[in-house]
């Protein structure tokens, strides 16, 4: 049967479509793959996701190998609900790359693009299905190596240091990670991330293990940019086609938090390993620091991508605060924020490239006034804003809620404080995007600009209405991230 | 139609109406019409809830549950009912007066104006039935976020500079402190359901309890608490009609109607009635009072001193809610309602004199009295609710703020209570005084200062100020509407 095959179908068919799309050599012919490949890999994760959601495990032998021999693709709610959320991201993004991409990259290498999109694609979808640490560094490096060459595609010159300095600290981080999966195998003699775990208690008085634990947090950090390892996000956002920043922003360092959880929750969790470490305070004072130095950051910027970069590594903040509780309510809060935050910043990245398709640029000194020449793709903006800040019925409410809660619950109350009063300085960054665009008198310049073309208004508008169906109809994301975090809890099985 | 239905349709009125508005942007006519119809729709829609309410039903509509425990949820209760009575009856009113008032000064962006508006009592319906906190913060914020395209509708510097203190004071202390003070109430007692008796009673301390009051507090800036005031004044200068309706009566009636439904439903008078560490809350809003009605004597702004008016008259709820005593919480619910009949008639008047003299300051109003009758008329039975003279309204609420502040034996309040009415009538007297008895003076100069004469404003603001006065002095003689709701909120159990 077919379905038996979906966790590997899930990461081969973005695979395949890519060297197709070489081998065909057209620009169009490659969306069109594209669309098929991303809108199928969607099909699949939902499939998947509610094969698991009652509670089951699917593991997946490639080759029919036994784990831990060979490979095995294991996918629980957690990883599942992850997939689902790269694969939708994907699939609203594809539709939206046609008209964003035929303006911001040369025509001869549109399908080189694409090819590299579902590359990326398949890398991410990898680490979000594989049981297997090895495995899942093939799989960053694959998603990695594709995100440099999309961002450097960036028709800004400043683009190729970006792609350059992303190359070097991106590269570094997954050294670091393969340094402590490799010391992780000469103790356990494993790959497989259940086995280790299974196997890690036994050796756990090792030095080598809190080795291991130290070189795979710091790779992985510098993948999900936590601050201060962030250097790399904010000229990578800011200079990356639109396209490609939405796709990233939304995805990329979503999937790294979902290696931490693992690496924590999972392979780490049974070793004893955490016991007498302060390594909560250190997570939350990084969160923190990410919170509030970040969104400081953001405030003063002048280009309005890179000012929603600062407010990415902020918004990661918020995700890492609410995993260093450890609570139910803080994993709870942490996961149902990837979601959340990606279709936030998908929303905020896909309406900005709107405005960078008309006038070639989102700086605020350039773009007063724009709320009269483009009043949808403005009024979004302000729409997604205020689920950056977290107004109810948006799905940045559900997430600070669970945050709240979570820090209450611990008895932290000025954890409480601090939640939300980072988000205050989101209200002044939001704020002044819109005293920009409505306050201003629209040069001569913004006053002709025409609305953005209904391909990419669309799917972006799509994307501001999934920041408030999901902030009122939280089944499925509050559900899923509920689960997830009870899973994680418990531990490997 | 069910309760549920009707409910929802409050909401849901004013909300296609400004879909309505919006699609006859090239029509002015009809664009007003719908405004009108639409008022007068939600005014019959929300009219056909009250008997029920009376007989002590409490109609409930969950509408779809948001988190698990946590729903979108509307309940109607008395204080609820009799602020929605009065909003959508004072938005026809206002609607009436904003169509000669826009018009009569040849104001831009009149679509975005109806659209707004026709939101803010959208959300304003939202608040009045909210079933949960959840529900109230919602449209709390809502509200904030609607009302500030009206704030900052002129578009000017000054326009800029008051939007950002009035999203930045209300969303700022909504999310600070308001959002806090809502998860920890969920926290506590796992539930944030508005439940008549309180949900926290039994296992809060005193000093969490007077902590979480703090946080309410201050997170409800629409109360305008001193000192989370200056958003309001600040707000003037939006068109009047706006700051007649929104800010006399709408937003910052949100706020204290907030303030007094957490201390009934939340926290629950007698739960906290012998609680020590509530006792700041009637200094906090006693010197409110005070301090806001010395800085309206000194104002000479006329729009400027009534909105420092309405930051004092807020903390009469605000302190009769802290006084816990039945007489004191029905005066604050009636307050609500006598406030904001009085107060909507001296903007009107205001925007009137502002139309037709283009007259902003009070020092200008000499002799005015004269050229605009009809206007200053109503404007004395303005002044004359709020100072607390018969024969209006101002009246009645006041008579039962005071016996409950002697009731609680609490004399500091009836000290505030006694010198606050007589700042009032420092404030308001004169003005009333130099309008119908001074000959205009040589600086003023007759006319409206291009050399030619006026009288009244245009007739749909003539109406309603008149309206509304009147209703001021009905509400005196015939008060048992608002008085039935109000006993309902102190009974122990409903009905």
């Amino acid at each position: 049967m077919i379905t038996s095959h979906l966790p590997i179908l899930q990461v081969v068919v973005p695979l395949m479509a890519a060297p197709l799309m070489v081998v065909l050599r057209s620009g169009a012919a490659a969306w069109t793959l594209a669309v098929a490949a991303s809108w199928t890999a969607l099909a699949i994760a939902a499939g998947l996701f509610l094969e698991v959601a009652g509670g089951n495990v699917v593991s997946y032998w490639i080759g029919s190998w036994p784990p831990p021999w060979g490979i095995e693709y294991r996918i629980d709610i957690v990883n599942a609900f992850l997939a689902l959320l790269v694969s939708f991201i994907a699939a609203v993004v594809i539709v939206y790359c046609r008209e964003s991409v035929r303006a911001e990259v040369p025509r001869e290498r549109h399908y080189l693009f694409y090819a590299m999109y579902a590359l990326c694609l398949s890398g991410l979808l990898g680490i979000a299905v594989t049981g297997d640490a090895f495995n899942l560094f093939v799989f960053l490096e694959i998603s990695s190596l594709s995100s440099y060459v999309l961002i450097a595609l960036g028709r800004d010159r400043r683009a190729l240091m970006a792609a350059y300095q992303y190359l070097i600290l991106g590269t570094i981080g997954a050294t670091f990670y393969v340094i402590g999966v490799g010391l992780l195998y000469l103790l356990t003699g494993t790959l497989n991330l259940a086995d280790m775990a299974a196997r890690l208690p036994a050796v756990s008085d090792h030095r080598s293990v809190l080795a291991a634990l130290a070189f795979i947090t710091v790779g992985i950090s510098l993948k999900l940019a936590l601050f201060p390892l962030h250097l790399w996000l904010p000229n990578a956002y800011a200079y990356a086609p639109s396209a490609v920043t939405a796709f990233l922003a939304a995805t990329a360092t979503k999937v790294s938090v979902y290696v931490l959880l693992r690496f924590y929750f999972t392979v780490f969790s049974g070793s004893g390993i955490f016991d007498d470490r302060p390594l909560a305070p250190i997570w939350i004072t990084l969160s923190l620091a990410a919170m509030f130095i970040a969104s400081a950051i953001a405030i003063f910027q002048n280009n309005v991508k890179r000012l929603f970069a600062y407010s990415s590594v902020a918004q990661i903040g918020y995700i890492t605060l609410g995993v260093s509780f450890g609570s139910v309510y803080g994993l709870t809060a942490g996961i149902v924020h990837l979601f959340n935050h990606a279709v936030t910043k998908g929303a905020l990245f896909m309406l900005l490239g709107g405005i960078a398709l008309r006038l070639g640029t989102v700086r605020f000194d350039a773009i007063g006034g724009i709320g009269r020449a483009m009043p949808f793709t403005s009024f979004g903006i302000v729409l997604a804003g205020l689920s950056l800040i977290g107004v109810p019925a948006t799905v940045g409410f559900v997430s600070k809620w669970y945050l709240v809660l979570a820090a209450l619950e611990r008895g932290d109350a000025w954890l409480a404080f601090a939640v939300v009063g980072s988000s205050l300085l989101a209200v002044v960054y939001v704020w002044r995007f819109v005293e920009v665009a409505y306050f201003r008198e629209p040069t001569t310049e913004v006053a002709r600009l025409r609305e953005a073309p209904l391909s990419m208004l669309v799917p972006a508008w799509l994307m501001v209405l999934a920041c408030f169906y999901f902030g009122l109809d939280t089944g499925v994301t509050l559900g899923g991230a509920g689960a997830a975090a009870e899973s994680l809890l418990r531990g490997p099985r | 139609m069910t309760a549920g239905t009707l409910i929802v349709g409050a909401v849901a009125v004013p909300l296609a109406g400004a879909v309505l508005i919006a699609a006859a942007h090239r029509t002015p006519n009809l664009r007003e019409t719908v405004t009108l119809v639409t008022a007068g729709l939600l005014f019959l829609l929300v009219a056909s809830i009250v008997p029920d309410v009376l007989a002590g039903g409490r109609p409930h509509q969950t509408l779809l549950p948001v988190m698990p425990g946590i729903s979108l949820a509307f309940t109607v209760e008395p204080l609820g009912m009799l602020f929605a009575v009065l909003a959508s009856g004072l938005w026809i009113v206002n609607s009436l007066y904003s169509i000669g008032y826009m018009r009569g000064n040849g104001e831009a962006h009149q679509t975005r104006y109806y659209v707004c508006f026709a939101l803010a009592i959208a959300s304003t319906m939202g608040i009045a039935f909210a079933g949960n906190l959840f529900t109230l913060f919602l449209f709390y914020e809502a509200l904030t976020l609607v009302t500030y395209p009206l704030v900052t509708h002129h578009g000017t510097e000054e326009a800029k500079r008051a939007g950002r203190l009035y999203i930045g004071m209300l969303i700022g202390s909504s999310i600070l402190f308001l959002l806090v003070a809502i998860i920890w109430t969920w926290a506590i007692a796992g539930t944030i359901e508005f439940t008549p008796g309180g949900v926290l009673g039994g296992n809060v301390s005193n000093a969490t309890m007077g902590l979480l009051l703090a946080l309410y507090v201050f997170g409800i800036g629409k109360a305008a608490v001193m000192p989370v005031h200056r958003w309001l004044p600040a707000a003037m200068v939006a068109p009047t009609p706006v700051s007649a309706l929104l800010h006399a009566v709408a937003v910052v009636k949100a706020g204290v109607f907030s303030v007094l439904k957490i201390v009934v439903y939340v926290f629950g008078v007698e739960t906290i009635s012998g609680m020590t560490s509530v006792d700041w809350l009637p200094f906090v809003s006693g010197f409110t009072i005070i301090a806001a009605s010395i800085v309206a004597l000194r104002s000479d702004n006329l729009k400027r001193r009534l909105a420092y008016s309405t930051v004092s008259q807020l903390s009469y709820v605000v302190l009769a809610a802290a006084l816990l005593t039945p007489l004191s919480v029905i005066g604050a619910a009636l307050h609500i309602a006598t406030h904001a009949l009085g107060k909507i008639t001296l903007f009107f008047c205001a925007g009137a004199i502002y139309t037709a003299a283009h007259k902003t300051e009070v020092s200008q109003l000499a002799g005015i009295g004269r050229r605009m009758p009809w206007t200053m008329a109503a404007f004395t039975i303005g002044a004359l609710s709020l100072i607390g003279v018969p024969p209006a309204a101002g009246f009645v609420s006041k008579w039962f703020i005071m016996s409950g502040a002697l009731q609680a034996g609490h004399y500091a309040a009836l000290t505030v209570f006694v010198v606050s009415t007589l700042l009032n009538a420092a404030y308001f007297l004169p003005i009333v005084y130099s309008a119908f008895f001074r000959v205009p003076g040589a600086g003023a100069g007759g006319g409206d200062g291009h050399g030619h004469g006026h009288g009244e404003a245009p007739w749909p603001m003539v109406v309603a100020l008149t309206a509304t006065a009147a209703s001021s002095v009905a509400l005196f003689f015939f008060p048992e509407l608002p008085l039935q709701l109000a006993r309902q909120l102190v009974a122990r159990s409903p009905g």
